[in-house]
């Protein structure tokens, strides 16, 4: 009985709350350089919210997430950027009966376009257009919450951004609205606030605000701190006691630390280590996540090696 | 540019997968009009459930078509068919498909809205819904499975009654349709009905409504405004007159109340027992040398209703129920019982997708109009395509609920007499891939509710006996893929259910409707 959903946000969180170069941040990989990176992540909640009610179970006990992404960002040129990310998902209850799931769940693509960048005297200022995609890759179960890995969607998203450079100081906020298709689900009839004869689930559309700012250098120094809220536009409220649903009226904002270290043991080896803490201070009809993450990307430039 | 070329693109692709939402419609609204292909005009001479004759109850004399009064009401249907607004328009297409169909529609609602367990007080212990108090929480009531095949069973057994008792006096009575009295009256969808007065659909909604209130006290304003809708479109639609509706609705009522009369008098009300009982159980399950079940929740729920079956159902009385009860599961101490743990147990830990589509389907659990309401809505889809008449719909979806009915008596009965501990209790390793109900395992309830409606259904709509047939073992195999039960529950369970299920075909076969 809770709140998860998670799953698939949690999995873009993984990616929006590590600062590199990704579908949250302000930073552009030069043209023909290609990044991959590993990132190992967890996410735990053992209270939720049910409605607005702030509550714990006990057959639930704490909800465990583990969390292994791949990712994938090349330089198409210096001001358009593709992201990929695929991440491996595996839950677990540790109270109740209820079996956790396990199972590679979403691939999403995000084209990222620095329209406008131009340095101004008390900063460079950057505006950001980002499109993504995300198919669920497998036939993974998705009305199983909180233990299903994810809820099974193909959405398409658009954020905006400004992001603001003043020596190694930024600052960059973006909004991204996010529609998403219906779900199938195994069962013929459900009851949401009346009761539906379908085994398709309407899902309503996904807000998100993000703000971050913080030290950077380059693109492989950066410690930030990050505010993230995201909100649906519309769905409904957990009954009292009730088991959580797809197509919830969800909440949750979010503040995190973020840090890219570059490893320059033998030179500039383009190797990074990143991490990540997050956590949960307000939602609804969610857990309330507290999410560590680390993980190493590699980058490198491929235009001088093909040559 | 390239790049613009590149986003154009990508907004294109948001834009299309935006498109490709759909607004979800859900099935039950697309039925069509009810035109049954058989009027069943001897319907008053089939043999009711409760009442002594089809005219226990009397009705008002219906005044004279020439009359002035008459006149006034046929006046008012022309009135109210000029007028109509939209939302009438969508009322008209909603109860068309069928009253019987509607109202049984209408209690699943109701049963997923209340099937909810409550939570805990702070001292750990549990509260009890009241019926006396339904808007109080813990809402009263918790529609849990026996709860709901119950309710399930009165309302289409009033129903059915209701019905025996309308085509009676509509055979008796011979009042003309509306349209037939005055060709000028529009009939906005095909009416076939013979005679109208009283008129049946307002017996069935005044026979439902009391049902309903009765076993929803809380929902008496969403119930009352339903009647009223229902009533309505009978008059827009130009089939009935003000006067067949008043004294429709009020034999349905009459009807209902001879079951509600016997609802409060058959035992259930006792079912959830009080602590020294719940006690007891596990007292005499030990002193057999066995292991008790217990409440997998945290913190221990009471189990549920475990009085329940010493409910009176409609089709074998309490010495019957313990006459027929199975033999016992394997002993928790034997080697077949360790057998068929470690079978759970393979399951439990091999969740292939096919069977947990299988145990998703047949979940019915926590929120859901539990499975006597999820054959309730596979029969209502088949029986749509029957076009059968409001007397045969009501009387085939009470031989399928009172076959249910009778289903949770026994298998609850079964399960409190041996209250044996569910596979997870015996081995933690067990992890379920649904919710796991507060209740001892054997016998299985899908299985048993599945078996009783899969060969009720089979008899009723004998073309489609094999998917009924293999549904029902679907239904049972899954509580043990889902690793809620042992093989002995869902075997067990589906044998009582089929032997049940018997029982209401035989009533089928001498209540005079074949």
């Amino acid at each position: 009985m809770n709140s998860k959903i998670l799953s698939i946000i949690s999995a873009l969180f993984l990616v929006s709350g590590i600062g590199a170069q990704t579908e949250t941040d302000g930073l552009m990989m030069a043209k023909n350089n290609l990044c991959g990176g590993i990132v190992l992540g967890s996410n735990n909640w053992n209270h939720y919210w049910e409605g607005t009610y702030y509550r714990n179970n006990q057959n639930i006990g704490t909800l465990q997430t583990k969390v292994a992404m791949g990712m994938l960002n090349y330089g198409v040129s210096d001001k358009f950027n593709i992201i990929a990310s695929l991440p491996y998902v595996q839950t677990n209850a540790t109270a109740g009966t209820l079996r956790g799931q396990k199972g590679l769940q979403d691939i999403s693509l995000t084209a990222k376009y620095e329209f406008y960048g131009k340095s101004y005297k008390w900063a460079y200022v950057s505006f950001l257009a980002f499109g993504s995609v995300s198919t669920p890759t497998t036939n993974y179960v998705a009305d199983y919450l909180p233990l299903s890995i994810g809820m099974h969607i193909k959405t398409a998203s658009g954020r905006l951004m400004i992001d603001l450079q003043k020596k190694n100081w930024f600052f960059t906020a973006s909004t991204q609205y996010t529609t998403r298709g219906n779900v199938t689900i195994d069962r013929t009839a459900y009851f949401t606030t009346e009761q539906i004869y379908s085994n398709q689930v309407s899902m309503p559309s996904v807000l998100n605000s993000n703000v971050r700012m913080g030290y950077r250098k380059g693109a492989d120094l950066i410690f930030e701190l990050v505010y993230d809220r995201m909100n649906t536009l519309g769905g409904f409220d957990i009954r009292k006691n009730d088991m959580p649903f797809l197509s919830n009226n969800m909440e949750a904002s979010r503040i995190g630390l973020n840090f890219k270290l570059p490893i320059n043991i033998l030179g500039n080896s383009g190797l990074s280590w990143l991490g990540n803490a997050t956590t949960t201070f307000a939602g609804r009809n969610m857990g309330q996540s507290h999410i560590v993450m680390t993980g190493f990307v590699y980058q490198g430039d491929f235009t001088k090696k093909s040559k | 540019m390239k790049i613009q070329r590149i986003l154009y693109i990508a907004l294109s692709v948001a834009v299309l997968s935006n498109s490709c939402r759909q607004d979800i419609v859900s099935d039950n609204l697309k039925y069509p009009a009810l035109q049954p292909t058989n009027l069943d005009t001897n319907a008053g001479s089939w043999r009711p459930i409760l009442l002594s004759k089809p005219d226990e109850f009397g009705i008002a004399n219906p005044i004279a078509t020439t009359s002035a009064d008459y006149k006034l009401e046929l006046l008012e249907i022309k009135s109210r068919q000029n007028n109509r607004t939209d939302e009438e328009e969508i009322a008209i297409k909603y109860w068309s498909a069928g009253v019987i169909l509607r109202w049984n529609e209408i209690m699943r609602e109701l049963v997923a809205k209340y099937n909810l367990p409550p939570y805990q007080n702070p001292d750990g212990t549990y509260p009890i819904p009241s019926a006396s108090n339904p808007l109080a929480y813990p809402f009263f009531p918790f529609a849990n499975p026996p709860y709901a095949a119950r309710a399930y069973a009165y309302l289409s057994a009033a129903q059915y009654d209701a019905m025996v008792a309308a085509y009676f006096y509509k055979s008796k009575f011979k009042r003309p349709r509306p349209a037939i009295t005055d060709p000028s009256i529009k009939q906005l969808v095909p009416v076939t009905a013979d005679f109208v007065y009283p008129c049946e659909e307002a017996v069935a909604a005044g026979a439902s409504a009391a049902i309903l209130t009765l076993m929803f006290p809380g929902e008496q304003e969403f119930i009352q405004q339903k009647l009223t809708e229902c009533e309505n479109v009978r008059i827009l639609i130009g089939a009935n007159t003000r006067s067949d509706i008043d004294a429709g609705e009020a034999l349905g009522k009459s009807v209902a109340s001879k079951f509600i009369g016997r609802a409060r008098t058959d035992g259930a009300g006792k079912a959830v027992g009080t602590p020294a009982y719940w006690q007891s159980l596990i007292d005499k399950t030990v002193a057999k040398g066995e292991t008790p079940w217990l409440s997998r929740e945290t913190p221990a729920r009471p189990p549920m209703l475990p009085l329940f079956g010493k409910t009176m159902s409609f089709l074998m009385d309490t010495t019957e129920v313990i006459n027929s009860r199975p033999g016992p599961p394997p002993s928790t101490n034997s080697d077949q019982f360790k057998k068929e743990l470690e079978e759970v147990l393979w399951f439990s830990q091999h969740p292939d997708r096919d069977r947990m589509k299988v145990v998703h389907f047949w979940s019915d659990g926590a929120g859901t109009y539990t499975p006597p309401g999820h054959w309730n809505a596979i029969a209502c889809e088949d029986f749509v395509n029957q076009h059968w008449s409001e007397a045969r719909w009501a009387r085939n979806l009470a031989l399928l609920n009172m076959s249910m009915f009778t289903a949770a008596v026994c298998c609850w009965d079964a399960k409190y007499y041996y209250f044996n501990p569910r596979p997870s209790q015996m081995d933690p390793d067990c992890k379920t891939l649904t919710g796991l109900p507060n209740f001892p395992a054997y016998t299985s309830g899908h299985s048993t509710f599945s078996g009783a409606a899969a060969k009720l259904l089979s008899h009723v709509v004998p073309s489609e006996a094999s998917k009924y047939m293999s549904m029902a073992d679907e239904a049972s195999k899954s509580r043990l893929w889902g690793a809620l039960h042992y093989r002995s529950d869902i075997e067990v369970g589906m044998t009582m259910g089929l032997a049940i299920g018997q029982k209401a075909v035989d009533r089928a076969k001498t209540d005079g409707a074949e």
